[in-house]
This record gives C-alpha cells, sequence and structure tokens, in this order.
C-alpha cells in the first residue's frame, strides 16, 4: 500500500486488575469503592490492539497511529507515563468517565465525535482498532459501535491477526467458536478490527519513545473535551461481585501447557 | 489540656499512596521524564527481576547467562542511559541525582541486587563524568549508551576499582597497594605506564570491559596518586577474578579482579601535566572519590528507603489473611477480616517501619535534589576558580573563608520574611557564585553522610521488624515481597560505598561547620512556626529537640571531661559519631515533615488526588509525628549519655554542695522555716547516707540543658495519639488482591 493506513485506536484506562474491586453505590448510581485513588493500566485488549496498531504502522511505509481515550483526564495522564513509552503515536483526549458503569452506546458516540474531528485523518485510509472486550464494562460492542457511526461496514471481531497485502488489502484471522479461526481478505481500508490478544508481546517501556510522544500528549489533555453524560437511560438494578473465592497469584510469563497444567491440577484437587 | 491532634472521627487513608502522591511528595510531579522512567524501571524491577530472584537466581555467586539478561533488560528499558547527557547519547538533559535515585528507587523495590548491577555502571562512569577530560567523557559516556541493534561496537560497561585485599585501602583509602609508574617515554610522546591493581569486592568487574582504578605512584617520574582507566584489551593481565561469595545483592557480579597492564598516559582521569621531567596527575585519587562518593552514596540510601516502604503491603496482607481458610472462620468476623490486626503490637511495629520508610525515602530525595541544584553550581565555582587561576585545595580554601560572611549573611536574609530583608542585597548574594557554592555545599556534606548512615544503618534495623512481623515465614525464601532477602541486602548498603564509620566520620567534620549550623538554627524556628499551623506534624517535639541537639554539640565543642580531655574533636567517636546518628534522626524526620506539608499544599490541584485526599495527607501526617517523636527520643537519650556520661558522678565524701549535716539542716531549718523539704542531701551525723551512688547530680551550668530536656518529654504529648490513630488506618486501608511481582 503505498500510502500507509491510519490506525485509530480506541482504549481507556481501566482499574489494575490486582486490585480489590468492589462494587459501591453512589448518588450517580453504583461505582467501584475508591475508583479514583486505584492505579490503573491500560484496558488490555485495547493495549493488544495498540501494540499491534504499532506493529502494521512499521511494517506499512507511511501509516501513522493515534490513541483515543475516553477517561478522567487526570488519571490518563498518569496513564500515559507507562503507555507513551511502548508505541510512537499521536494521542487524543476526551475527558469523561471510563467506568464500567457507564452505556456503551453514549461512550462509542463520544469516542465517534473525537475521531470526526482529527485534524489531518484520511478516513478512507482509516483502520479502527480497539479491544474486542473490555476490563471495565465488557460490552463486546463499543468499537462496533464507533465503526457504525463513523459509517465503517467492514468490521472484524477477536482479531489475532492481520497480514497486510501489497495492494492495500490485507488478510484477518479471526476468534470464533471451538478454538477455531475465521480467515477473511478484505479490500483494505476502512474497516474496524476488535483485538482479542494478538501475538505480539507487550513491548519494554521505552522513555525515549514517551518523551516524544508527551509532545502531543500534554496539549492533547489540556485541550480534552468533556464527554458529558455517558449513563445515557441506562440504569442499574442492582450490582453485586460474584460469591467465588478470588484467589490471585501473579505469575508472568507462564507458558500455556503449565497453565493448562496447572488448573487441571487444581480441579482434581 | 487541649489534644492539638485532629480527632479521631477525621478521614483516614483508604489505599496505599500511588504514584500522584509520590511525586508531589518527592517533587517530580512536573517532570514527566523522570516519571517515565520510573515506570520503565519499575517494569524491569517487577517483571525480570522478580522472576529471577523467585526462580532462585540468588543462589549462584557466578554471573549467569540470566544475570546478564538483566543488563540487556535494563538497556532496552533506557535505565542505562539515564546517567547519560543527551550530547553523548543520554536522553535526560541536565543533572541526573533525582533521576538515578528514582531508578534505585524502583528496582530495590523488587532488589537491590539489580540496583547495584546498575548503580556500579554509573559509579564506574562517576570518576570519568566529574573529573574527566573533555576526550574521556566522551569515548566512555558515548560507549556507555547501548548499543542500537545493528550498530557495530559493544557496550562499555565499566568497574569502579577502589578497595584492594588486606591489608589495604579499605574504610581508609590512603593504604594503597595499587601501582602506577612509566613503562616508556618516548621523547616528544605520551608516556606509557604499567598499572598493577588488585581489587576486592569489585562489582561489575566479572563483565565489566574497562576499570577506573585507583592508583598510586611507584616512580619518581609520577606525582602522588591518580584514578586510572583500564581496559580489557589493554597489553598485559585483565583477570576478572573469583566471585565474591556473598550473601547479599547476588544478582549484581562483585569479584576480586587482578589487572596489571599498560595503558597510555591519556587514561589519567582528568588528565596531567608534565612539570621538570614528572607527570603531575590534574586530580589525586582521593579528589576523584570524594567527588564520586558524595553523590553515588545518596542513591545507596534510596535503595534501603524502598525495602521499608515495599514491606508495607506484603505485611498488611499477611497480617489480615493470617487464619483465613481453615473452614471454622466465618468473612465478616473480626478474626476472619482483620487477622494478626486484631493485635496492637503488630500494627503499631508496621507504624514504626512505614513511618521510617517515609521520613527515609523523604530525606533521600531531598538530598537527591540538593545535588540536582548543586551540580550545576559546582561546575560553575570550576570554572570561575580556572578563569582566575585559583588551584589546588588551600588556595580553594582560602577563596571559599573569603565569602564565608556573605553566605552567613545570605542565610540570615534567606530566612527573612520577603518584606522584611533588603531585597537588592538578597538578590545579588542570591546571584553570587561562590557564595551560593558554599552555602549548598555545606547542606550537601551533611545530607549525603546523613541519607547515606541513616538510610542504611536504622533501615537496615527496620528492616528486621519488619521480617519479625511476618513470623517464621518472614525468613524463608518464599516471603512475599522477598523482605528475607530484603533484611539481609540493607546491611550491604550500610556498608559498601563506605560503611556507616566512614559517614559519621564526615559528619563529625561537616555538622560542626558554622554555614550548617546557622542552615540549621533557622530550621528550628521554621519546625515552630509549622507546628504553629500543624500541630499534628509533630514539628514543634521535632524543634525542641533540634535545639537540644544544638545545646549540646556547643557543650561538647567547648567542655572537657572528668579527666580534663576535650570531649568533641576527630579522633573522640565515642563522643562526635552518636551526635551524627542523632543529627540525621533530625534531618530525617523534617525532611518527613516538609514533604507532607508539599503535598497538603500541591495536592489540592490534582484531580485525580480528589478523593481521599484528606485521608492521606492525615495519615502521612500522624506518620510525621510518630517518626518526630521517635527522633526526639533517639536524640534525647544520645545528649543526656554524652552531657552527663563525661562527668565524674559526685561522691558522699568529695565536694558536695548540696549535702547538709542533719544537724545543720535542722539549725537552718529554725530560722529558714521549709528550709529541710528542699531537695537536698543529708548526712546524718554518723556519717549514714541514703543508698544511692552518691548525692544526685546538680551541674552548674546545665539549667539549660535540663529545662530543654524536661520539655521534650513534655512535648511528646500526643504522638502516642497520633500512632494509634494510624494503626487504626491500616486495619482499614484498602491493599490490592495480590503483590504484582512474583515470589
Ligand atoms: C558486595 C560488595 C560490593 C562492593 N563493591 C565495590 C566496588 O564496586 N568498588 C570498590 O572499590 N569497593 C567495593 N566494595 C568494597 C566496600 O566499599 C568496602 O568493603 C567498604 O568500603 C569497607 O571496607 P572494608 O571492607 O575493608 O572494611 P574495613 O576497612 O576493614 O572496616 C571494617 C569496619 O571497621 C570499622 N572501622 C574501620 N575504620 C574505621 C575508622 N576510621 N573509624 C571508625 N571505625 C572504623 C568500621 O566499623 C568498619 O565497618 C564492595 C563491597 C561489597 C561487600
Amino acid at each position: 500500500m503505498s500510502n500507509g493506513y491510519h490506525i485509530v485506536v480506541c482504549g481507556s484506562l481501566v482499574p489494575d486488575p490486582l486490585q480489590a474491586l468492589e462494587p459501591v453505590t453512589t448518588p450517580d448510581g453504583p461505582a467501584l469503592k475508591n475508583e479514583s485513588m486505584l492505579p490503573s493500566v491500560l484496558d488490555p485488549w485495547a493495549a493488544h490492539a495498540l501494540y499491534e496498531a504499532a506493529h502494521l504502522a512499521k511494517t506499512v511505509p507511511g501509516s501513522k497511529v493515534w490513541l483515543v481515550s475516553l477517561g478522567p483526564k487526570a488519571k490518563l495522564q498518569q496513564l500515559m507515563m507507562t503507555v507513551a513509552q511502548k508505541a510512537p503515536f499521536e494521542f487524543v483526549a476526551v475527558d469523561g468517565s471510563a467506568s464500567g458503569f457507564t452505556d456503551s452506546f453514549e461512550t462509542a458516540q463520544a469516542l465517534a465525535k473525537a475521531i470526526e474531528s482529527i485534524a489531518g485523518l484520511d478516513r478512507q485510509r482509516l483502520l479502527l482498532f480497539g479491544g474486542c472486550s473490555s476490563a471495565s464494562r465488557d460490552a463486546g460492542t463499543t468499537v462496533g459501535m464507533v465503526g457504525a457511526l463513523l459509517g465503517i461496514e467492514e468490521q472484524f471481531l477477536a482479531v489475532d491477526e492481520i497480514v497486510p497485502q501489497e495492494d492495500g488489502s490485507f488478510r484477518v484471522k479471526e476468534r470464533v467458536e471451538g478454538a477455531q479461526y475465521l480467515v477473511s481478505e478484505c479490500a483494505g481500508a476502512p474497516a474496524v478490527l476488535a483485538w482479542a490478544t494478538g501475538n505480539l508481546p507487550e513491548p519494554p517501556n521505552n522513555p525515549q519513545v514517551g518523551m516524544t510522544n508527551m509532545r502531543t500528549i500534554m496539549p492533547a489533555l489540556a485541550k480534552a473535551q468533556p464527554a458529558g453524560n455517558l449513563r445515557g437511560s441506562l440504569r442499574f438494578e442492582s450490582v453485586e461481585t460474584p460469591t467465588q473465592r478470588r484467589e490471585t497469584r501473579v505469575v508472568k510469563d507462564a507458558g500455556i501447557d503449565e497453565i493448562a497444567r496447572e488448573l487441571a491440577d487444581w480441579i482434581r484437587g | 489540656m487541649t489534644d492539638s491532634n485532629p480527632g479521631s472521627a477525621k478521614p483516614t487513608l483508604k489505599t496505599l499512596p500511588g504514584d500522584d502522591v509520590r511525586q508531589i511528595l518527592w517533587r517530580y510531579s512536573d517532570r514527566y521524564d523522570l516519571q517515565m522512567v520510573v515506570q520503565a524501571a519499575r517494569s524491569v524491577a517487577r517483571g525480570l527481576v522478580a522472576r529471577l530472584v523467585a526462580e532462585g537466581a540468588r543462589h549462584t555467586h557466578e554471573w549467569t547467562p540470566d544475570k546478564q539478561r538483566l543488563l540487556e533488560a535494563m538497556d532496552e528499558a533506557g535505565i542505562t542511559a539515564v546517567a547519560i547527557d543527551p550530547e553523548h547519547g543520554g536522553y535526560i538533559p541536565g543533572p541526573k541525582n533525582l533521576a538515578l535515585a528514582l531508578v534505585a528507587f524502583e528496582l530495590s523495590w523488587v532488589d537491590a541486587g539489580a540496583a547495584t548491577a546498575s548503580l556500579a555502571g554509573n559509579l564506574a562512569l562517576a570518576p570519568i563524568h566529574e573529573r574527566g577530560t573533555p576526550e574521556q567523557v566522551a569515548k566512555y559516556m558515548g560507549g556507555a549508551v547501548p548499543a542500537a541493534p545493528g550498530e557495530d561496537r559493544r557496550t562499555l560497561r565499566g568497574a569502579f576499582a577502589l578497595t584492594e585485599p588486606i591489608p589495604y585501602v579499605g574504610v581508609d583509602t590512603n593504604t594503597m597497594a595499587g601501582r602506577v609508574r612509566v613503562a616508556e617515554w618516548k621523547e616528544g610522546e605520551e608516556p606509557i605506564l604499567h598499572v598493577d591493581k588488585r581489587g576486592r569486592f569489585i562489582t561489575n568487574a566479572a563483565f565489566a570491559n574497562f576499570a577506573c582504578a585507583a592508583v598510586a605512584s611507584d616512580d619518581p617520574r609520577i606525582k602522588g596518586s591518580c584514578m586510572v582507566i583500564l581496559e580489557d584489551t589493554d597489553e598485559g593481565v585483565w583477570d576478572p577474578g573469583s566471585p565474591t561469595l556473598k550473601l547479599v545483592h547476588q544478582l549484581s557480579a562483585t569479584n576480586d579482579p587482578i589487572y596489571s597492564l599498560k595503558v597510555p598516559a591519556s587514561r589519567i582521569i582528568g588528565g596531567y601535566t608534565v612539570q621538570d621531567g614528572v607527570i603531575v596527575p590534574n586530580y589525586s585519587h582521593a579528589e576523584v572519590i570524594e567527588a564520586v562518593f558524595r553523590r553515588t552514596r545518596v542513591t545507596v540510601g534510596l535503595m534501603t528507603a524502598a525495602k521499608l516502604l515495599s514491606a508495607v503491603e506484603p505485611v498488611i496482607r499477611y497480617h489480615r489473611q493470617r487464619f483465613r481458610g481453615g473452614g471454622q472462620l466465618q468473612p465478616g468476623s473480626p478474626r476472619y477480616e482483620l487477622g494478626i490486626q486484631q493485635r496492637e503490637d503488630a500494627l503499631h511495629r508496621l507504624i514504626d517501619v512505614w513511618a521510617t520508610g517515609e521520613a527515609a525515602a523523604s530525606l533521600g530525595f531531598y538530598t537527591a535534589r540538593l545535588f540536582d541544584e548543586f551540580d550545576p553550581l559546582e561546575r560553575e565555582k570550576d570554572r570561575l576558580f580556572a578563569e582566575r587561576g585559583i588551584k589546588g585545595a588551600r588556595a580553594q580554601l582560602k577563596a571559599f573563608a573569603a565569602v564565608k560572611d556573605a553566605a552567613l549573611e545570605f542565610i540570615r536574609l534567606e530566612h527573612l520574611p520577603a518584606d522584611r530583608r533588603d531585597a537588592a542585597r538578597y538578590e545579588e548574594l542570591l546571584n553570587d557564585t561562590l557564595v551560593q557554592f558554599v552555602v549548598k555545599d555545606a547542606l550537601s556534606q551533611v545530607f549525603c553522610p546523613a541519607t547515606k548512615l541513616w538510610n542504611t544503618g536504622v533501615g537496615a534495623n527496620m528492616m528486621r521488624e519488619a521480617v519479625s512481623l511476618m513470623g517464621g515465614y518472614g525468613i524463608t525464601e518464599d516471603c512475599p515481597g522477598f523482605l528475607g532477602q530484603k533484611w539481609m541486602d540493607a546491611q550491604l548498603e550500610a556498608t559498601y560505598e563506605g560503611p556507616e564509620a566512614v559517614q559519621r566520620r564526615q559528619l563529625t567534620v561537616t555538622m560542626v561547620n558554622d554555614l550548617f549550623l546557622a542552615q540549621f538554627r533557622h530550621w528550628i524556628r521554621q519546625m515552630r512556626q509549622i507546628a504553629a499551623k500543624k500541630p499534628g506534624t509533630g514539628a514543634c517535639t521535632l524543634a525542641t529537640a533540634m535545639e537540644l541537639w544544638l545545646w549540646t554539640i556547643g557543650y561538647l565543642q567547648k567542655a572537657k571531661d572528668a579527666n580534663g580531655e576535650t570531649l568533641y574533636h576527630g579522633q573522640r567517636q565515642g563522643v562526635a559519631f552518636p551526635m551524627a546518628d542523632a543529627l540525621s534522626w533530625l534531618l530525617a524526620s523534617r525532611q518527613q515533615i516538609l514533604d507532607v506539608l508539599e503535598l497538603e499544599e500541591k495536592g489540592g490541584d490534582n484531580p485525580a488526588l480528589a478523593d481521599g485526599f484528606e485521608g492521606t495527607v492525615a495519615f502521612l501526617t500522624d506518620l510525621c509525628h510518630v517518626m518526630a517523636a521517635r527522633a526526639s527520643g533517639e536524640v534525647g537519650r544520645i545528649v543526656a549519655e554524652l552531657v552527663y556520661g563525661y562527668l565524674r558522678h559526685p561522691s558522699w565524701d568529695g565536694d558536695c554542695d548540696s549535702c547538709f549535716r542533719a544537724s545543720e539542716l535542722e539549725a537552718v531549718a529554725s530560722v529558714v522555716p521549709g528550709f529541710d523539704s528542699s531537695p537536698l542531701e543529708v548526712i546524718q551525723d554518723d556519717d549514714t547516707h541514703a543508698d544511692k551512688a552518691g548525692p544526685c547530680v546538680r551541674f552548674p551550668g546545665m539549667e539549660r540543658f535540663r529545662e530543654l530536656r524536661l520539655k521534650l518529654d513534655g512535648c511528646l504529648t500526643g504522638a502516642r495519639l497520633a500512632k494509634d490513630r494510624a494503626a487504626a488506618a491500616l486495619t482499614e486501608v484498602m491493599i490490592p488482591e495480590a503483590l504484582d511481582y512474583p515470589r
């Protein structure tokens, strides 16, 4: 592809999954206890989308990456101290709640609006990336709706791989039932790719990349527009944590076999 | 009497303080480069480093491929290049003391050996950075930037070789066996030197490809001593030697190397001149190491601070979960929810650990920032001296003495309210490089050794408390947070780069510098002013303890002991060293208070902190109070022992001004009613007296001391209430489900 892709990644923050997450009721509806004080991370599925976007941009010359985040401004700034080190991108921020207790439609609208106003974005070259899922709300609908609002009809969900071709078309591997993949050919942009885990490891932090990104991050945060009411007409009858006891253990980079064996051992008792 | 502390219904700590809080406390909230460096170091620490420790990489003394991966991970994450200036390929402009301190802190949060591996590389570059010629700086700093993929060069990795096999260099750095002599010196050409150096306990020596070695001249054609750069490709013997069988910091490489090499004289750090056929190094080895250690020691202090703070979360989790899982306990019952946290002592001791960690971090990061301010001043001073032809230690001291009065004047003006001082004069002194240099130098000469001494020494003792709080688990390799290893590791931090004795020795000289004491005097008033607005900080307690210390240091410098010997001098370590310890407690506690005030002032502007902010501040304030009380207690104990301990106890048969014969007393009491009820010593007419060592001590001239001691006791009012409140907060604070690094 001669001109490259314009890749817009939608992704925001979620509370660090290691934190104790306890639902509470506030005057504005349900929330997580001390949510604003908990450390946060980039939503893991969105993070995969970002790493894949950076990789794609590197392999297809002329491509460019934007990261569009809807979240509380001050928390986004803190998050960027890590995320900005992972890959080069231009940042677009929308100031609003990233809580799981908002409506994915309202969220999608705010994101679509922000994407529409990105200067220099060529909608014909647009690949809209995001997570197929989220560690906060997990509606699995947001990215698809953003695409629909932007009039993009080619949509791929639970993507694990994109292979760009010379002529601008690409092949996509999507997860389907029963651990199978659906492989599709797509003529080219514009398209929506909502990512599962992809195949790339988390890039190491690189403060030099981060400091380059900061040139757009701080101005983007300064001019972030408020997202407005993200709850729409959504009402929650009740909110509760699952009754299972959670036992968390941090093991980094364990192999699939090892994890499977441990789970099987645990089930056997 | 009213309680000056906030009542117990006040908001309390909701979550463990996060990055937003730390950035304000340690003053880097506007430094995004540093915030990123923190995240980069953290990902290496809690990723690869933690994994290596969990997998048992600490069980070997050798430098293994696994440990080598650590260097590569640090290269990749930008950690190696933090120390390097942008013109040589680094990315952080300006002084980097705070940046390096933050890196060491993050790495040590998990494992200080990893921090040492990073630190030792910087230590090897430091002589070159501080005193090297421009060519040396370009070559070695540039070469230390990790080679980019595809770049055809090897990354330079250095070792700093000062310590030698016994009986040579250790604490005493003048007993040097390392030698340099002229090997060849052809007319009109650069001399070739032969360097012999054996090192002991040299970090990085296992894999280093260059070393900065301290050596003394063994040749009349070379003057004095110097540091010289050796490379593994130089002609001769480059033997990394055998690994040290150390019990700690096993993720760093320590060896006893042997070097016997020929090198060009241009490797003498800082260059040389030839005078009357003699090579005269521009800097002796002592001058180079002085410039190096005064910076790198601060970083070591922060390693221990990180350990203490890292212990909080694992201890809370262990205590809360201690009795769960047996089937008998129901969720919701106090024993299930709080576990060992139902016991006051466990809470109080963890508060001690936490408060010490906060104070150590505050002290260390302040000192790192102080050096960031000091570095440009020092360079400007060097430039000025070169311009004016002021060379050599004596000439420099003379130049400093000439500005001492102006510096004292500046200190006085600086502590006056802006509207009450001569603005023009203040401005003039503020812009006077030499004045500013001596003022900051006086501080850095105290704060650097105080940080190294207090953070590592008191820190190591406190780590033992943390380990105790985990019970048997604490001293196993399975202990979450690696607390047992951290306890042992802290002892190395108290030892390398100069053991505690070296720091106390330096403080013995620098803490009685008038320029330091002048600033210290103002801080007493400052603490009282803070106390007037924030009584709960313990600032008033601390101010009284500071007064007591100041009185004592003045007394000790003038007074003699019972044998007529001078009390305060360099050789009398029994007097000066405890005073150095006492001062360090005060400085740590003061810095902790100042940081919390900063948080309170600036944190309100950060919307990310809005929730729970008051509670966080209240809790950290209580920790300040706990620490102020503890520091004051230490000071009270130390000064009392020193002031009285060197006097001879009055005896019944010696001169006893307050002794009266029983019959004498009766006679006086008949004319002066009530005289016999005043505190007098009575010797009965049959020469018997009360059963005790002698008449109670009442020395003239000590009234102020006694008054201050008594006052200090009263000043502790409320400190335990603060501790109770902080302890209660521990039972409520929300912690994550699991530690964010493996074990
Ligand atoms: C793991 C490790 C890594 C190291 N890395 C390096 C390195 O990279 N480069 C390097 O050059 N060195 C390194 N060292 C050496 C370290 O700096 C020295 O061990 C340290 O400075 C103390 O020297 P010493 O062991 O000879 O102690 P000694 O000089 O024998 O002192 C022992 C003790 O005696 C007392 N003492 C000695 N002198 C005095 C005095 N004047 N006043 C009062 N008390 C005194 C003190 O209690 C002191 O702690 C390392 C050491 C270790 C253990």
